[in-house]
């Protein structure tokens, strides 16, 4: 399956010219180690991330506090997504078909510029001068503020998280909490030099206040709302959207025109899906027992109706979506529903944070996600980034094996070059293969597979211990070198043996 | 564990005439006493230990490396030596966790891989669940941290057996240090292909077992007590690590009686 099977004719575009290096993000995510070295150097951002991920993973024990609930609800939400996605291509055809029955246009983009076309073209058809946006993290994928503005259309973040961030020249270091890498003194120091007429304070209800006001203002004058969604009902033809703020009720609500932009495994199969999903995605995100607004978008306005915008139109975006699709194992990284417990969880993005992965998802699913996006090529520093710990894959909501895709990752980008013609499962595979590594990995593999190398080189080494070098690269910069035994355990072993017999006898 | 999480429910036998030892390869090279300590202890509990000497590595360097071939073959080598029906001690979990739970998909091709993954159990694992040890302390008093390995914890589900066999040392008092349940930042090859973010982790790691004012720290992975005790060494702390099967035959026994154990 892929989305451009359903791509109606008059949006398919004039040839396919994809290319995954049209994502600015392609090149920050393949300088992933200098963003690295970069961020972890600065004390003040590790101590923000610390103490936010500390905040937040504590928010989600008490949330999900009884054991034997998380458990059947993660289960239950697993087998969810995984129908929905075994039903993909179906369900899709179905919610385009109830979508159009309830006044709601659907458009197809197999890339990001399409989607950035098409989305462009809607507003340019009403002469929009002004978005307010909600948050909505597809719309980062796509780089659609940089797009627009070079377009001459305004175009205004709305959650207060992503408007600090635009307002600093920033993108998202956190996908629920896009601001989450400043403190309060630095969002203090950042209204001051960009809004006007503010007065100093890192008074946080203040600061919120302030930032309010802006937004209000614009709210009011805006020709286009434009937002994510967080499930998408093929049965009812309902787009769904969660959020705190009410900025995403008054972006669907009081604009004429409101865009929402969506990946094409948002889709559930019934209404009945979406409780489940709902309870699990705001407890394991923010440890809330639900968020401050959901809202339900089923229709534009309707004759009579007072509020709401005249049109409704979605555009669901494959971007790379299709390929994990095609490989069973690499699907189930679609179940995601972008709670962000897995990078609240994870040691290494809680020391690097954000900025560092250089990709619009960071932490352990931007590392399984981010590959199909962006390419191998771009992103074959992401997958070797992680110890294995495992906690990624331990408050996953769906249950999606994050440690294991990234070791699938790990070997499709190591895969020796295509000689015998098979069918390339990924862009860039085999980008990450190192003629040195690959040669240390089959002497090894020599050794470790007949005993007698092994144990005789094992006897050479132990009794060369004092040639041991007390350097070995990046391991002794902070660490002391192991030190080899005087005799190996297998050696040891028959000694002990030895001795046993002669007790006995 | 919950009631409902069957993610690390298993089937435990009765206690076995023989077992066979796993040793590792970094208690192969590097710490052979803890292999030692382990075989003498379940010596004592009444257990023939079988060390068949064509044993290796379980193959998850490679593995974790995304060399799944080169991995396949060490696996099969592995495999191979450990024909009898008896279970399978490890000390450590996350090559427990490698043989137990990455064998069966790693080796699908191979006959009944899964009746030899079943076979394996992790040292501590071993002893609370199947031999039922109890344990009489015969060390003095003393406080101490126990790390246990994300392996072990996540994969395995045994951080509660290494636990409560500490728990069993009357005169230990077992002191919970902050971040217990984060990785130390090992991770195999990780630890020298990002060596910055592995640095900052067992920076964290050994800062915070420092604070917990222990003598030592328990484990039973030699993995993390290699990046955590190189740390330590490197910032010149006299904490170190010490394998819980060198520790519990240590605590466990009459310094009169002590021989093997102490052999250098």
């Amino acid at each position: 399956m892929t989305v451009q099977q359903h791509v109606p004719k008059q949006n398919s575009p004039k040839e396919n010219k994809y290319d995954p290096n049209e994502s600015k993000y392609a090149k920050s995510a393949s300088e992933f180690r200098a963003n690295v070295s970069r961020d972890l150097s600065n004390d003040e951002l590790k101590s923000n991330f610390r103490g936010a991920m500390d905040y937040l993973m504590d928010k989600r024990k008490v949330a999900l506090s009884n054991e034997d609930e998380l458990e059947t609800l993660r289960e239950q939400c697993k087998l969810i997504k995984q129908r929905c996605l075994l039903k993909l291509p179906t369900l899709l055809e179905q919610l385009e078909q109830n979508l159009e029955a309830n006044g709601i246009r659907v458009h197809w983009a197999e890339t990001i510029t399409q989607a950035n076309e098409i989305i462009t073209t809607l507003i340019q058809d009403k002469n929009g001068k002004t978005v307010v946006k909600g948050k909505s993290m597809v719309s980062e994928e796509t780089s659609l503020n940089d797009y627009l503005e070079d377009r001459d259309i305004e175009c205004l973040e709305s959650d207060m998280g992503e408007y600090i961030v635009q307002l600093a020249h920033e993108h998202p270091s956190h996908i629920i909490m896009p601001a989450i890498h400043q403190n309060k003194k630095q969002v203090a120091d950042l209204f001051a030099d960009k809004i006007e007429g503010f007065k100093h304070t890192t008074d946080v209800d203040a600061l919120i206040g302030e930032g309010r006001r802006v937004l209000r203002e614009k709210f009011c004058h805006a020709d286009v709302g434009i937002t994510g969604v967080n499930f998408a009902v093929a049965e009812t033809g309902t787009l769904c959207l969660v959020e705190n703020e009410g900025n995403g009720r008054m972006c669907t609500t009081v604009p004429d025109l409101h865009i929402a932009i969506t990946g094409i495994e948002k889709v559930v199969e019934f209404l009945d899906d979406v409780p489940p999903l709902l309870s699990l995605l705001t407890r394991s995100a923010t440890g809330q027992i639900i968020s401050t607004y959901f809202n339900m978008i089923s229709s534009p306005r309707k004759n009579g109706e007072k509020d709401g915008p005249k049109e409704v139109h979605l555009v669901l975006l494959d971007n790379g979506r299709s390929q994990a699709f095609a490989d069973e194992e690499m699907r189930q990284t679609l179940q995601c529903i972008r709670c962000g417990a897995c990078m609240n969880h994870c040691p290494v993005y809680t020391r690097i944070g954000g900025h560092a992965y250089g990709t619009v998802y960071p932490g352990p699913i931007g590392k399984i996600v981010s590959p199909h996006m962006l390419g191998l090529e771009a992103t074959n520093s992401l997958p070797t980034a992680s110890s294995l710990c495992g906690a990624c894959g331990e408050v996953c909501p769906v249950k999606i094996p994050i440690p294991k895709l990234l070791l699938r990752l790990r070997s499709e980008s190591n895969k020796p070059a295509n000689t015998d013609g098979h069918k390339q499962i990924m862009k860039g595979e085999g980008s990450g293969r190192k003629k040195v590594e690959a040669s240390i990995w089959f002497v090894w593999q020599l050794m470790h597979k007949h005993a007698f190398i092994y144990n005789s080189s094992m006897w050479f080494a132990t009794r060369l211990r004092k040639l041991m070098p007390a350097k070995i690269g990046v391991w002794t910069s902070v660490r002391s070198a192991p030190k080899l035994a005087p005799k190996t355990l297998h050696e040891r072993v028959k000694a002990h043996q030895a001795q046993t017999k002669k007790q006995q006898s | 564990m919950t009631a409902l999480n069957t993610q690390h429910l298993r089937y435990y036998p009765e206690k076995p005439k023989q077992v066979y030892l796993y040793g590792t390869c970094l208690a192969d090279t590097l710490y052979p006493d803890s292999g030692i300590d382990a075989i003498t202890l379940l010596e004592q509990q009444g257990i023939e230990v079988i060390f068949p000497q064509g044993q290796t590595c379980c193959g998850q360097p490679a593995y974790n490396s995304g060399y799944q071939d080169e991995a396949k073959a060490v696996a099969l080598a592995q495999v191979a030596q450990f024909s009898l029906d008896i279970p399978i001690v490890i000390i450590s979990g996350s090559c427990g966790g490698m043989m137990r739970h990455h064998y069966p998909e790693l080796l699908k091709d191979e006959p009944n891989i899964q009746a030899f993954c079943d076979r394996i159990f992790e040292f501590t694992e071993f002893l609370i669940k199947v031999l039922k040890i109890k344990l009489t302390d015969q060390g003095k008093p003393e406080k101490v941290a126990l790390h246990t390995s994300c392996a072990a914890r996540r994969e395995m589900g045994v951080h509660i057996t290494g636990k409560n066999l500490i728990e069993q040392l009357e005169h230990v008092e077992l002191i919970t240090h902050k971040y217990e349940s984060e990785c130390c930042g090992f991770g195999g090859t990780f630890a020298v292909k990002h060596g910055d973010i592995s640095a900052a982790m067992v920076k964290d790691k050994t800062a915070n077992l420092l604070d917990a004012d222990v003598v030592r720290y328990i484990s039973a992975d030699w993995g993390c007590m290699t990046n955590i005790d190189g740390a330590l060494e490197f910032q010149k702390k006299s904490l170190r690590g010490e394998h819980i099967a060198s520790y519990l035959l240590k605590r466990t026994q009459n310094k009169a009686s002590q021989s093997e154990g102490t052999e250098k």
